[in-house]
């Protein structure tokens, strides 16, 4: 933490758990349709065609003001941005801003986070809904480089609700934690699946004492915000040090070359020409509008957390990790009910699943497995049924393959060998073979381990290495 | 002949419908050249066509004409705004208020000429040159639906759709002796009509007398999804009830308010003709009262700053490759490409009001000027709305006669004071009609009637009672 660092973050989180765009019916999937193909007159700008504006988005903005201790305003007033770019269809984008007779969905708040030493509490400038542009790709990946561009409407007025933070951040793992911590609480909410392509992108301010704020655009990862943040302070840090000062500038983050470089295009800030869009009358919303969507907002996820601690009797920790997706503390609350014994399903999920959806770049949307399934797999290991080598190794086939891990068993013959006739046949066996590895355990105890693992394999991971130990012990005649 | 006769005429003859589109036909054949009401002249065997198929399938218009002002986007058909930059370009879709009309039995004749994209009194604006007064075609026929009037006038439609933003369609219904009808803001849908500033902008008719706009009225107005800015207003019946009111029937009286502001600067025998008229309704029962708001000076200047800074905004989508002018983007930087587009796009007028409506937006000027005119907009519904409860405010439409073709537009401050009268219901969303009051000079003078918003149906009811009294509807300019 360093005091003389301020930080401030403009998130914009796509609203990709509503099917259609921000001001027309067409559906809001850019990801899999072919290029312009979810496009009509409204969202590609065409002459003539109005906005209308989804109720539903609404609503989410509303719940993730409420979450946030935001005032919501009592007139949402929709404005337009204006600025030339051939994302931006009608040459402005629909948006919302503060302002003489304008005001964004809500404003202040805040999200407490923990952070190095005390928790501290980031604050929230303002909370508003916008659209989102045209996708652009450029066929020679630079602008400069690429004789022309092509444009993809598909995403334009897709849904967009941006939060706008305070400087309160001091480092760059403050803005991961805040950020963890919005993306979580916008899971559980059901306003933006952290798994897609393109669901948040955030705008980084930052600044050093006295000096100029320099802002970073668009940066699409955690990973690379914390980077581009280090970045940044060093640069600024390292003028500062040579006695330069620093210019207000925009500049943006490159993830392959690990730096930040001054943004080409020109930033026309305060030339937004922002006024209430006409064709959107101010929506009313009544306090009782805001109770109503109150009430039937689910659980937030740290008091998710607080009541696994008292219900369950988990750590903070693993409280705190299960709630981290809705998916997950929903995959666990499932499990329990079926199987019981918390403290079991949270280590499970924690330490063996998690790994298994982390090594899949963490995505739940690859997540087949069942509350059911993960029960019957901690069942089977309770009984005896399959050892813990087992269940390791089928885990991955349950989690992303969604199959039935009493059906792998039943089929591949997994079952824990228990009749010690077997294992003694199979431990005879490998001594024969491994007079040499014999002669060594009988040196060395610890060279046993050896002889332990090629029995094992034999049993193809199906007993209990422990057993097998004794087996060998007693038959080489270090045991009686 | 007005609609509602044709169409009692053409009802389920075939013979009849086809001698009635000829004749139609032959007028634009003999008249056209000269007056240059159309951008675009459908083919007479297409609209034959599909009139033939609406009578046959007995829809309630019969396969009546209907002549379009060419902002209104009409699928499949050229709408130009008369602006170079959408001189190509054909909507994928229908403008409500078309899709009702066709889905009513009437059909699309043609486009008529219009200012740039609504911005003039004149049609003098006009890409495609300026239309021509058929009571004196060295004049202008008013505007911006000059086109619409005088199709209208001389018998080449026998009904036309206008846009009125600031008396853009009782101008030139004034000019021509036409029935020129603003309705309440919202009442028509404005989806698919071609935005000039929103918040003014109403789709209007432009009709031989007032019956036929109830006629037409009836199919199309009511609610619409697609525009957040529509109101339900409730018209079945309304064709029915104005049938039964003058022609030797009875008579209505309602009270007319003189606002005296309203009538400085009105050349003195077009206020004498206008008076004349006044007086011939006082005489058949009309009474009338005076008052003075001396507000109404500003609603001017309040006008043109809304409708400026709305329209640098609307117009702003003019740019992207996906209509306008075919200029190849290839190895052009954006900017350099909106440039070109936009300066080779646009003409003078629209040039102007963009960069002083960007100006009005820019920030500083914000507050200055449109926040400013808004609270005009206000105090002047404050002060208009209850006089509006007791009567319809009686005016001059305009100001002045129709000027000779060169001589309003050559001074944009000259031009713009033409709106003077007209501009005041379009701040305040209320109703507004042009009835054919006179002749000054041989040239048609108006009576601009506004009413309480919402109360379009007596309005038009009064409108028929008033053309009855005044008794100069329908007649013939010397072109025909």
């Amino acid at each position: 933490m360093d005091r003389g660092v301020m930080i401030g973050l403009e998130i914009h989180l796509q609203v990709n758990t509503v099917k259609t765009k921000m001001f027309c019916r067409c559906s809001s999937d850019y990801r899999s349709a072919l290029p312009n193909t979810n496009i009509c007159p409204v969202c590609l700008g065409l002459p003539g065609s109005l906005p209308v504006p989804n109720k539903a988005v609404i609503r989410k903005a509303i719940m993730l003001a409420i979450a946030l201790g935001s005032r919501v305003v009592d007139r949402i007033v929709f404005v337009r941005k204006h600025y030339f770019y051939p994302d931006l269809p009608k040459g402005y984008q629909i948006s919302q801003h503060r302002g003489p007779g304008m005001a964004p969905i809500a404003v202040g708040g805040g999200l407490e986070i923990e952070g190095e030493g005390e928790p501290r509490i980031i604050r929230i400038r303002r909370l508003g809904i916008e659209e989102d542009p045209a996708r652009i790709t450029y066929p020679y990946g630079d602008p400069l480089k690429s004789p022309y561009s092509l444009i993809d409407y598909n995403r334009s007025g897709v849904p967009l609700i941006e939060v706008v933070t305070e400087p309160d951040i001091r480092s760059s793992r403050e803005a991961r934690v805040f950020l963890d911590k919005l993306l979580t609480l916008a899971d559980h909410l059901g306003i933006t699946n952290p798994d897609l392509e393109g669901a948040f992108r955030v705008d980084v301010n930052i600044s050093l004492e006295n000096q100029e704020r320099v802002e970073v655009k668009n940066i699409g990862s955690i990973r690379d915000i914390e980077k581009a943040i280090n970045y940044e302070i060093a640069r600024q840090r390292g003028i500062v040090a040579g006695g330069g000062k620093i210019k207000r500038e925009t500049r943006h983050w490159d993830p392959l070359r690990g730096a930040t470089f001054v943004s080409r295009h020109k930033e026309y800030e305060e030339e937004y020409r922002y006024f209430p869009d006409p064709d959107l009358p101010p929506i009313a919303v009544s306090a009782e509008v805001v109770k109503e969507i109150e009430d039937g907002m689910p659980e937030l996820p740290w008091h998710m957390a607080e009541r696994y601690v008292r219900e369950y009797s988990l750590s903070r920790y693993a409280a705190r990790v299960l709630v981290s997706r809705r998916a997950l503390a929903e995959l666990f609350e499932r499990t329990v009910k079926i199987y019981g014994d918390p403290d079991k399903v949270a280590d499970l999920l924690i330490n063996d699943f998690l790994g298994v959806v982390n090594s899949r770049g963490g995505n739940f949307q690859l997540v087949r497995a069942t509350p059911e399934s993960i029960a019957k797999l901690l069942s089977l290991m309770d009984k005896g049924v399959i050892s813990i080598k087992i269940a390791k190794m089928i885990l991955k086939r349950v989690v992303i393959g969604g199959e039935d891990p009493e059906e792998i068993v039943a089929r591949e013959g997994l079952l824990v060998i228990s009749s010690d006739k077997e294992l003694e046949e199979l431990a005879e066996k490998v001594i024969r073979e491994n007079p040499k590895a014999v002669e060594d355990a009988r040196r060395n105890p610890k060279a046993i381990n050896y002889l332990v693992g090629q029995v094992m394999k034999l049993t193809r991971g199906r007993a209990d290495p422990q057993k097998i130990s004794e087996i060998i012990r007693r038959k080489i005649g270090l045991e009686r | 002949m007005p609609v509602h006769d044709v169409i009692e005429i053409i009802r389920g003859d075939r013979r009849a419908l086809e001698e009635y589109i000829y004749s139609i036909y032959d007028r634009i054949e003999r008249l056209e050249k000269t007056l240059r009401g159309f951008i675009t002249i459908r083919k007479r065997e297409d609209v034959l066509e599909e009139a033939v198929r609406a009578n046959m399938e007995e829809k309630p218009l019969a396969g009546i004409p209907i002549a379009v002002k060419d902002n209104i986007s009409t699928m499949g058909i050229r709408t130009t705004c008369a602006s170079a930059i959408l001189e190509n370009y054909v909507p994928p879709y229908d403008a409500t208020v078309i899709a009702r009309l066709r889905s009513a039995g009437a059909v699309i004749i043609g486009k008529t000429n219009m200012d740039e994209f609504a911005m003039g009194s004149t049609t003098e604006t006009s890409h495609f040159g300026p239309s021509r007064n058929p009571w004196d075609p060295d004049r202008v026929p008013g505007g911006s639906s000059g086109g619409s009037a005088v199709v209208v006038s001389s018998y080449m439609a026998p009904a036309a759709l206008g846009s009125d933003t600031g008396g853009s369609v009782r101008n030139p219904a004034a000019y021509t002796a036409t029935f020129g009808y603003k309705p309440t803001y919202g009442v028509l849908s404005r989806y698919g009509l071609i935005a000039y500033a929103s918040s003014l902008d109403q789709i209007g008719l432009i009709t031989r007398d007032a019956l036929d706009t109830a006629l037409l009225l009836e199919h199309m107005a009511g609610e619409d999804p697609m525009d957040p800015t529509s109101v339900d207003l409730k018209v079945s019946g309304l064709y029915r009830r104005l049938r039964d009111i003058g022609a030797g029937r009875s008579h209505l009286s309602a009270r007319l308010v003189i606002v005296r502001e309203m009538w400085e600067g009105v050349e003195e025998n077009v206020a004498r003709e206008v008076m004349r008229a006044i007086d011939r309704l006082s005489s058949s029962g009309y009474t009338f009262e005076e008052t003075s708001i001396p507000e109404i000076r500003y609603a001017l200047p309040a006008y043109y700053i809304i409708a400026f800074a709305e329209a640098s905004s609307n117009l702003a989508r003019y740019g992207i490759p996906i209509y306008g002018l075919k200029i190849n983007p290839e190895n052009m930087g954006w900017e350099d490409y909106y440039s070109e587009v936009r300066s080779r796009g646009f003409g003078r007028e629209v040039k102007r009001r963009i960069m002083l409506g960007s100006y009005i937006l820019s920030a500083g000027y914000y507050e200055q000027y449109y926040i400013k005119a808004l609270k005009v907009r206000r105090v002047l519904r404050d002060r208009l709305l209850p006089i509006l409860r007791r009567g319809y405010i009686a005016s001059p439409t305009m100001p002045i006669k129709p000027p000779r073709l060169g001589e309003a537009i050559e001074d944009p401050l000259r031009l713009y004071a033409m709106d003077i009268e007209t501009v005041v219901p379009n701040l305040i969303g209320a109703p507004a009609v042009n009835i054919p009051a006179g002749f000054v000079d041989s040239l048609p003078v108006g009576l601009q009637l506004i009413g309480a918003p919402m109360s379009d149906q007596d309005l038009l009811e009064v409108s028929r009672s008033v053309e009855d009294i005044i008794g100069i509807s329908n007649t013939t300019p010397k072109t025909g």
